[in-house]
């Protein structure tokens, strides 16, 4: 009865690769075994990583631009309120719409949006701030912003089971591996 | 004729034997060492600058902008120059984090933190002066849109309030990208750091970051289209600065070629300033073998452009405004190098236009303490640059009646020597508290960082092998 209790805590199985090319070869293997809830941790982006894991492009690109859009649409209405309608000034004669005049502050919020939109939208993409994690259990988890190369499948893969994980990332060519456990 | 061409390989971006692991300790480990006794001498002094700052700043507050050297024909004096100064300064960073991002310039990855942290610091340094020299600090807050009880906005055709937005705008674009590529290295440090306040504190700027692929997947398009909106960002910035100047009609400050030409000169003074920081750094911090020679040489190549290219400018300034036959625009030129300040001019065009030439020559390119020298001396130059511009036409405009002369006042001399306080005590805090180079990035452009420099079977590291194309010889008919 214990062993089911354990289970339930099993947050997954991480192994631990030597070079980042084991590591690309391990997510291509895992990947291709039909798992889909597993990830690898490296200190840089590996490049082609994307294409082994078959990562969907991101969406980070469509927030942006939305939020561009905000910024470039608000500045444009909040000068045309402040200047036209709210508070009309006559500098000698010149039009009130002077929308030249307008162009700096506009694409600066526009820009200001942007960022915003970046920044704020990477970090929601991928759930962070998350200051606990169960891979932080793990004592050698902390080799990965240092030189570390790390497959994690999870038990929330409806294809997990321990010993075939195991198994599999043994072949993989795995130096270390690891139960991670949720506590 | 006939000439050989022959192929040179790229030098490494990083000499020395490192690894991944040797690279976190070398960079990290300054952060978590105890705290060198130099550094507390250096910190002590920047302190004292920083309180001559804020003495100075108070004083003027209480006083008022009487206690500058303005007068009736120059209403704008050291506060304009410096801002305009500092801000310049700072573009560099930007540049180099961005632009040269964009551009695939693998080399930056030594020095783009680094720069961009010189880049925070420098603007607000900058900001500290539009801010102060408007005499009522206290309503500083009219020029944001924020509703208040006399029911009145903020002119959006006013070039000061471009500024506002502008350097607003520079700063937070330019904090958030700074961040973005600090949360994996905060992390780095998280995980090495011993002590129990460290952990906690890094633990919390790094977010939980835990290099995940779907994370850095995210991320990197991130970082791309920060670099992507930085990079017409700090050309606009600029170019709003100018317009300060250009949208006015003074002689000599009412030229289409501003804009263009203060994001070049921007451009020379802040590779000057990252220069200037980065010989003294790499030297105290023994880090040569990651801001290279090859670097210092990558970058005296940018500020001989630059600087070329401000050259240019100037002789275009003298060239329109004869050609734009106005009596009053060739007579600010003449003055410029002729008149009470040509002292200033012929400063200006010594260590502007003539010092980076030198650096046509590749042996002093590479030279650490020539290159030192003259980063300094690009620097004084871009200063009397501003003062040239800012100075001369206001002092010498339509009127002959209304010329005056405009000398400075201790505290125009003061406010100016403090900001260096307040950017050197920021700047110590940097190097002592976060780590000085992008480890993440720069681990991902050693060789052994690429998949496919591993063997097949052995999946050992190889180095790369560089394809040495066989010299070709063309043949072109002169």
């Amino acid at each position: 009865m214990s062993q089911q209790i354990t289970n339930n805590n099993l947050y997954g199985v991480l192994a631990e690769f030597k070079t980042p090319k084991e590591l690309m070869d391990a997510a291509r293997l895992v990947n291709q075994n039909g798992y889909r809830h597993y990830d690898t941790f490296s200190p840089y982006p590996i490049h082609g990583m994307d294409r082994a894991m078959s990562l969907k492009k991101s969406k980070l690109g469509w927030i942006v631009l939305s939020h561009g859009l905000l910024g470039f649409s608000g500045a444009l209405a909040m000068i045309y309120w402040m200047m036209v309608v709210d508070y009309p000034l006559n500098i000698s004669g010149k039009t009130l719409m002077n929308v030249p005049a307008w162009i700096p502050v506009t694409f600066e919020l526009t820009v200001l949006l942007s960022a915003f939109g970046a920044v704020f939208g990477m970090f929601f993409l991928n759930g962070l701030p998350k200051l606990n994690h169960p891979l932080f259990n793990s004592e050698n988890f902390k080799k990965v912003t240092d030189d570390g190369f790390f497959v994690c499948i999870e038990s929330e893969d409806p294809q997990f089971e321990s010993e075939k994980v195991q198994k599999l990332l043994q072949d993989a060519g795995a130096a270390t591996i690891e139960e991670i456990y949720e506590d | 004729m006939s000439k050989t061409y022959e192929y040179v390989p790229e030098p490494a971006l990083v000499k020395g034997n490192h690894n991944f692991n040797s690279i976190t300790e070398l960079i990290t480990d300054i952060n978590i060492r105890p705290t060198p006794k130099l550094w507390y001498v250096a910190f002590g002094f920047a302190n004292l600058l920083l309180l001559a700052l804020l003495g100075s700043i108070g004083y003027l507050i209480w006083e008022g902008t009487g206690i500058w050297g303005l007068n009736a024909p120059v209403g704008w004096g050291w506060a304009i120059i410096n801002f305009v100064w500092w801000v310049g300064i700072g573009h560099a960073g930007t540049l180099i984090s961005a632009i040269l991002f964009l551009f695939r310039q693998n080399w930056r990855t030594a020095i783009n933190r680094f720069a961009e942290a010189m880049t925070i610091f420098a603007v607000m340094c900058a900001g500290i002066f539009p801010a102060i020299h408007v005499g009522r600090i206290w309503v500083i807050y009219w020029v944001f849109p924020i509703p208040n009880q006399m029911a009145m906005w903020p002119n959006f055709n006013s070039p000061l309030l471009w500024d506002v937005f502008a350097v607003s705008t520079y700063f937070t674009v330019s904090l958030l990208f700074w961040y973005v590529g600090l949360v994996p290295d905060l992390a780095t440090v998280r995980d090495r750091i011993k002590s129990k306040v460290g952990k906690v504190l890094y633990g919390t700027f790094a977010l939980g970051w835990r290099g995940s692929n779907r994370h850095w997947w995210n991320y990197e398009k991130s970082y791309m289209i920060l670099a992507g909106l930085a990079t017409p960002l700090v050309l606009s910035v600029h170019t709003i600065v100018s317009f300060d100047f250009a949208v006015s009609i003074i002689p000599g400050w009412h030229t289409t070629i501003f804009p263009p030409y203060f994001v070049a000169g921007a451009v020379f003074s802040g590779f000057a300033m990252v220069l200037t920081l980065m010989i003294v750094c790499r030297k105290i911090y023994g880090l040569e073998d990651i801001m290279t020679d090859d670097h210092i040489e990558k970058m005296n190549i940018i500020i001989l452009v630059t600087g070329t290219m401000v050259g240019f400018a100037y002789l275009m300034e003298f060239f329109i405004a004869w050609y734009s036959g106005v009596e009053y625009e060739k007579a600010i030129f003449i003055l410029r190098a002729t008149g009470p300040y040509a002292w200033a001019y012929w400063i200006m065009i010594t260590c502007n236009v003539l010092s980076p030439q030198f650096f046509w020559s590749k042996k002093l390119r590479r030279n650490v303490a020539f290159t030192f020298i003259i980063s300094i001396v690009v620097n004084i130059g871009m200063w009397f640059e501003r003062f040239v511009i800012t100075v001369t036409s206001l002092s010498t405009d339509f009127l002959p009646s209304s010329w005056g002369y405009y000398s400075p006042t201790f505290w125009d001399v003061i406010t100016y020597v403090g900001t260096f306080g307040l950017f050197f005590t920021f700047f110590l805090l940097f190097l002592r508290f976060l780590p000085m180079v992008a480890v993440a990035e720069l681990k991902a452009v050693l060789p052994q960082a690429d998949p496919h420099n591993y063997d097949e079977e052995t999946g050992e590291y190889k180095e790369p092998e560089v394809t040495v194309p066989e010299p070709t010889t063309t043949q072109e008919s002169a």
